[in-house]
């Protein structure tokens, strides 16, 4: 069996193991679990750029694939863990919305974004560009996550798996992005990490949680 | 449809009423085994289901004939469902009367009339594990009809057997992503309607824990020994299911020879083996589930389904 | 010779107009001792079931292969718009379901009224045999005229019977609802017709059928007959007049309304989409589909949180509905596609779901009607146990609650069975977003199915199983011979579709045969299914019941050779607590507790806790529909604001009437010139 077929499979599955880790992400309410499936999504899209790599015999996807190893499954994950540490927020983490309605609400922008995929992808030239749909739902859920949350530390967990989405997308559909370009983001990701861990510290100061409606009180009335 | 057939056809059910109980007594002994205690004999069920055919039945005075009916036709409803699964052979003359939807729908005739039995006392207890227990398969029914449905978009058809057949007829090993999102999904549902932990604890004496347990707290003796029986056939067909549609292999297909269906039959003792130790293993790793987060569960399990559903239909595969 | 050959080939349509204006004389006749029950209730409405079977034996024999349409003219109506009546596959489904449900149902009308209820019984018989006739002739009718006459019939005279016990004031409330959206509806109705006519001004069918209208008109028209006739079958969100007008009529009424009444709402529809108008947009059908689905939806999370025996199947009434109108959706859905087997397969699902709910139904609510009797209690919180006072009814009632859960192998199942296999035959659909969105109607349709069962669990535990909660229940005696007899008729039809459902299809398959122009493929015996292909799907009824039944029989003849079968009586199991009481069993609320948690957002509940300091606790929980409050009140005090406004020109002084003449008149003259 020629082996581009079989690693185009594999890569499907992964695919369909990112959407997976983006739902238990949603459902996840625990801020360890939840920077632990972010690990496991960067170890899968190491995985799938590898693989594609591999069957497009393209060099420069395997640096990006090194890149993404070092930065989000090594570097990035560390950080926060040591941010996680320090301000103590391994507790119970509520959504606004219960869970089962978030699980519907992320269904329907899944329906949503494979719908909108489909004349994309007759675009597309890669053999993978089906995956995009499930690139988009990434993307969209992660927003989901954003929005449904109170706590910021899930909030920054769900603006990286936003980012791992779009990596993935690139990947897929156009074989990656210019070199400049991923440096270029990699770095912006970096920087945004650092930002935020200062950001926490000040936000606890203020008001004693990392709870961001507390945030409300700041309007002037 | 010759007779071996259908001779092979009552073997797999008889096979299936046999080999039930001492599946449920692998798992015990894997869980004992893992919490590092003795366990008891492989062979326990069977002595407990001969200790309680001897009692003598004692029925609660209010008891109506839907009470004592009750076992009996949970019983023949998950004897039915093992006739109609293909554990063995796809080679299933009966096969032809129900097909997957058919087989969800007599699991809920069952779920339904051992509810009915469960109210049918007139005590807390009863009426609570029948709430629960509704609660539970409601969720757990539809998401089992989207794995099926699932498998059937892969395959082609509703019918058990063909599904089989399907997928073993293909040259080479083809992943499908669909499916992986079923399989999550199927093993949810499977610790759900098997009153597995997460979901409920098998070995509870709570009450108030209980979902399974609690319907058949009034019945005593053949009835209990039934009932019992008909749940670890539940465990079991449930097992077959998932492995015709994830892990068919081993399966003898139209016209086999003996030796085949010998090498089938040994095929599924191994599956049995390894299923059971990675129940057990899953069931000691999680803890049991506050009862409202259950429904919870159940909806991932069910949103697990249709999204496996949407990838099928994205990625053609 | 010719005679008689003239008399063989007219009989069928004929022969329904005569049993038509039968019924209408015995309701006539019911006047004539008006306050007499044995001359009303033991022989009129045996009458009356004769009749119904007659028009079930007539609308069979439309349903025979090679039958063809039969129409004629009547020397009724008005001089320029005699009344034209039609006899086709359609027509014939819908008077076989009319007849044969309604034949039980008069049946055990015989023997459930009685003496001093509100409406005497002679004219109670009139109202109903009325409404019977009335329903018989808009599914006959050819022509707006008669179908609107006839229509309209029906609402007055379900009104006059939903509002028996007239004395009660709720019950009038819920009669004027009914009424106001009924005639809401038939104004719908009324415009669907007038803009299907498409200028020809003649209100025949015939010329409807031949009327070419632009997309944008044939679009108006099937919008309008959507809305008309789902508001009389119960479509969300006008289904509200459902839940009111169920509860309050009389059991068999209720019966006749949730069995007969609502499927004539679909035959309407049917007529409309299918006959009259031809193949339109895709977005028809995913209308329909959407709010199929949605009302199905609805309807068993409403259901699963009633205390009212009979608001819980007005409720499940709706969701059944939905599913109808979700098959015909995905019909419509097919046909524009030219998708015609798909059609077919969709379309004989909804008419046989049709059929199943008219038996399952009328069975369930003419059982509310027992218990009524007997007990004197509708609200689930006041009865249980009742299995063993009435042994009959609560053995018909397991038939009946099985059948609607969707349970194989009776009846509900292969009608659900149906469904599920149209939506999975969909990602067929050549239309790119569609393909996708389509197929996930079978979740909610599995999701839907699943909670019937829970309904119908919670609907049949409390009131026939467990305890009694009320001292006097234990007085509760079993129904008479007559009732007896009509729920065992509709039992026994539940039973023998679930047993032969390729007899149902086969049936169905003359009318897909007229309206989509092909057929779902037949089976080799009675006994099998095989819709598709026998290789890829087939199901048997009677092959299930029998091997269930073997396996029942021989586990039981097995155990008890082997061991024995002895039995000893004991106290339930009381955890060591010996003050138990009926009350501490769940009730209608607690049962359905997980769905109002589950669903919280769906309901507009108001809950009063009790404080842990009150001398005597109190829970009360109050669920209402959203739908009630925000769509239906506002826009009644919007009419009622503009009312208001309005009678601003009613001056009360007469010169100011004299003004408005006056103007008038000068307008008019200024016009002219």
């Amino acid at each position: 069996m020629p082996p581009v077929n079989m690693a185009t499979q594999v890569v499907q599955m992964l695919a369909g193991a990112l959407l997976l880790i983006s739902f238990a992400m949603l459902a996840e309410r625990r801020s360890r679990r939840l920077l632990i499936l972010l690990v496991w999504q960067g170890v899968v899209l190491v995985t799938s750029t590898v693989l594609v790599a591999a069957s497009a015999h393209l060099t420069h996807l395997y640096y990006s694939a090194a890149l993404t190893l070092l930065l989000k499954v090594c570097v990035l994950p560390l950080i926060l863990f040591r941010l996680m540490r320090k301000l103590g927020i391994e507790r119970d983490n509520e959504p606004l919305v219960n869970v089962p309605t978030l699980m519907l609400v992320g269904l329907c922008l899944v329906i949503f974004a494979f719908g909108l995929a489909q004349p994309v992808t007759a675009l597309a030239t890669t053999v993978l560009r089906k995956t995009l749909g499930i690139a988009i739902a990434v993307i969209l859920l992660s927003f989901l996550m954003i929005l449904a949350r109170r706590k910021a530390f899930t909030q920054v967990i769900g603006f990286l798996s936003l980012e791992n989405g779009l990596f993935f997308a690139a990947t897929t559909t156009t074989y990656g992005m210019p070199m400049v370009v991923e440096l270029g983001m990699a770095l912006d990701l970096l920087v945004a990490v650092f930002i935020f861990g200062i950001f926490f510290f000040h936000i606890r100061e203020q008001f004693d949680s990392l709870d961001l409606d507390q945030l409300e009180s700041l309007k002037e009335d | 449809m010759t007779a071996v057939a259908y001779v092979w056809q009552v073997g797999e059910c008889l096979l299936a009423i046999a080999l039930a109980p001492l599946f449920a007594g692998w798992v015990g002994q894997c869980r004992a085994w893992l919490q590092n205690r003795s366990a008891p004999p492989l062979w326990q069920p069977y002595l407990i289901l001969r200790k309680l055919f001897h009692k003598d039945a004692a029925l609660a005075t209010d008891a109506s004939w839907l009470f004592r009916l009750a076992p009996y036709v949970v019983f023949s409803t998950m004897v039915v469902a093992a006739a109609i699964i293909p554990s063995v052979t796809t080679d299933l003359p009966l096969a032809r009367v129900a097909d997957a939807i058919a087989l969800v729908g007599v699991f809920a005739t069952g779920r339904v009339f051992i509810s009915l039995a469960a109210m049918d006392i007139g005590t807390a207890f009863g009426s609570m594990g029948a709430r629960r227990e509704m609660m539970v398969g409601f969720l757990a029914e539809p998401a089992l009809l989207m794995v099926l449905f699932s498998a059937f978009m892969t395959h082609g058809s509703t019918a058990l057997p063909e599904m089989v057949e399907g997928l073993l007829s293909q040259p080479h090993i083809v992943l499908h992503p669909s499916l992986f999102f079923s399989g999550v999904a199927f093993v949810m549902v499977l610790l759900a309607e098997n009153a597995r932990l997460p979901v409920d604890n098998p070995s509870t004496h709570l009450e108030l824990t209980m979902i399974h347990e609690a319907m058949i707290l009034e019945y005593s003796a053949r009835h209990l020994a039934l009932l019992e029986w008909a749940s670890w056939l539940k465990l079991f067909n449930y097992a077959c299911i998932g492995f015709a549609l994830f892990m068919p292999w081993g399966i003898a297909l139209h016209g086999a020879s003996a030796g085949l269906l010998a090498l089938a039959i040994a095929a599924l003792l191994a599956k049995l083996v390894v299923a059971g130790a990675a129940l057990a293993l899953f069931e000691t790793l999680s803890a049991k589930l506050r009862l409202f987060r259950a429904p919870e569960f159940l909806t991932m399990a069910f949103l697990f389904a249709v999204l496996g559903l949407l990838v099928y239909l994205l990625l053609g595969a | 010779m010719h005679v008689v050959s003239a008399l063989t080939t007219t009989t069928p349509l004929t022969g329904l107009l005569v049993l038509v204006a039968s019924w209408l004389l015995i309701g006539a006749l019911g006047l004539v001792q008006p306050n007499r029950i044995g001359w009303v209730a033991r022989t009129l409405f045996p009458l009356g079931a004769l009749v119904a079977l007659g028009v079930a034996g007539m609308g069979a024999m439309s349903l025979t292969p090679g039958f063809a349409a039969q129409s004629s003219v009547l020397a009724l109506g008005l001089p320029d718009m005699p009344f034209h009546v039609r006899l086709d596959a359609l027509s014939g489904f819908f008077l076989l379901l009319l007849g044969s449900a309604g034949a039980g149902i008069s049946i055990f009308a015989a023997g459930y009224f009685r003496q001093g209820e509100g409406t005497a019984p002679g004219l109670l018989c009139l109202q109903y045999h009325v409404f019977l006739a009335s329903m018989a002739l808009v599914v006959l009718a050819d022509d707006a005229y008669l179908f609107m006459v006839a229509w309209e019939t029906m609402a007055l005279s379900s009104y006059f019977l939903v509002v028996t016990q007239h004395r009660i004031p709720e019950i009038r409330r819920a009669g004027f609802l009914y009424l106001l959206m009924a005639h809401v509806g038939a104004l719908g109705i009324l415009l669907s017709f007038g803009v299907l006519q498409g200028g020809s001004w003649q209100m025949t069918f015939d010329a409807m059928r031949a009327a070419h209208l632009t997309p944008a008109w044939a679009s108006a028209a099937f919008v309008l007959a959507l809305f008309g006739f789902g508001a009389k079958a119960g479509l969300v969100p006008l289904h509200v007049w459902l839940p009111e007008a169920h509860p309050a009529a009389p059991s068999p009424v209720s019966a006749m309304m949730s069995g007969l009444m609502l499927k004539v709402g679909v035959y309407g529809l049917l007529r409309v989409s299918w006959d009259l108008l031809h193949a339109g947009p895709w977005w028809w059908g995913l209308l329909t589909l959407g709010l199929g689905l949605g009302t199905a939806l609805y309807g068993a999370i409403f259901a699963a949180v009633q205390t009212d025996m009979k608001r819980l199947l007005a409720y499940s009434s709706i969701e059944n509905i939905g599913l109808i109108f979700a098959g015909i959706g995905l019909a419509l859905l097919c046909r524009s596609f030219d998708m015609r087997l798909l059609a077919a397969l969709a379309l004989a699902a909804a008419l046989i779901h049709s059929f199943n709910h008219a038996f399952f139904k009328s069975l369930l609510f003419l059982v509310t009607g027992s218990v009524m009797h007997a007990t004197g209690e509708r609200s689930l919180g006041k009865l249980g146990g009742l299995i063993r006072y009435m042994p009959w009814v609560a053995a018909l009632a397991l038939i009946g609650s099985l059948a609607i859960a969707g349970l194989p192998p009776l009846n509900g199942f292969v009608s659900e069975w149906l469904l599920l296999q149209a939506f999975l035959q969909t990602p067929r659909i050549p239309h790119a977003f569609l393909n996708m969105i389509v197929p996930l109607g079978a979740a909610l349709v599995a999701l839907t199915a699943a909670l019937a069962g829970y309904v119908m669990v919670k609907f049949y535990g409390v009131i026939f199983l467990g305890q009694p909660r009320e001292r006097a229940l234990e007085n509760a005696r079993d129904a008479g011979w007559l009732e007896r007899f009509g729920l065992s008729w509709l039992a026994l039809g539940c039973v023998l579709i679930g047993v032969f459902p390729q007899v149902a299809l086969d049936v169905v398959g003359r009318i897909t045969l007229q309206l989509v122009g092909t057929t779902v493929r037949r089976g080799p015996s009675p006994w099998w299914m095989t819709p598709i292909t026998s290789s890829q799907t087939s199901y048997s009824g009677l092959w299930l019941w029998v091997g269930l039944l073997l396996v029942i029989g021989a586990t039981f003849v097995l155990v008890r050779r082997i061991y024995h079968g002895r039995v000893r009586r004991t106290p339930p199991w009381d955890c060591g607590y010996p003050w138990q009481t009926p009350r501490m069993q769940d009730s209608s609320e607690g049962f359905g507790q997980p769905i109002r948690h589950l669903f919280g957002p769906v309901f507009r509940m108001q809950r009063e806790l009790p404080h842990p300091s009150d001398p005597k606790p109190k829970y009360r929980v109050l669920v209402q529909e959203h739908f009630w409050h925000q769509l239906y009140l506002p826009l009644a005090r919007l009419v009622q604001r503009t009312a208001e406004r309005v009678t601003i020109l009613q001056g009360g002084r007469l010169s100011t009437y004299l003004l408005y003449s006056f103007m008038t008149l000068i307008l008019l003259l200024v016009w002219v010139l």
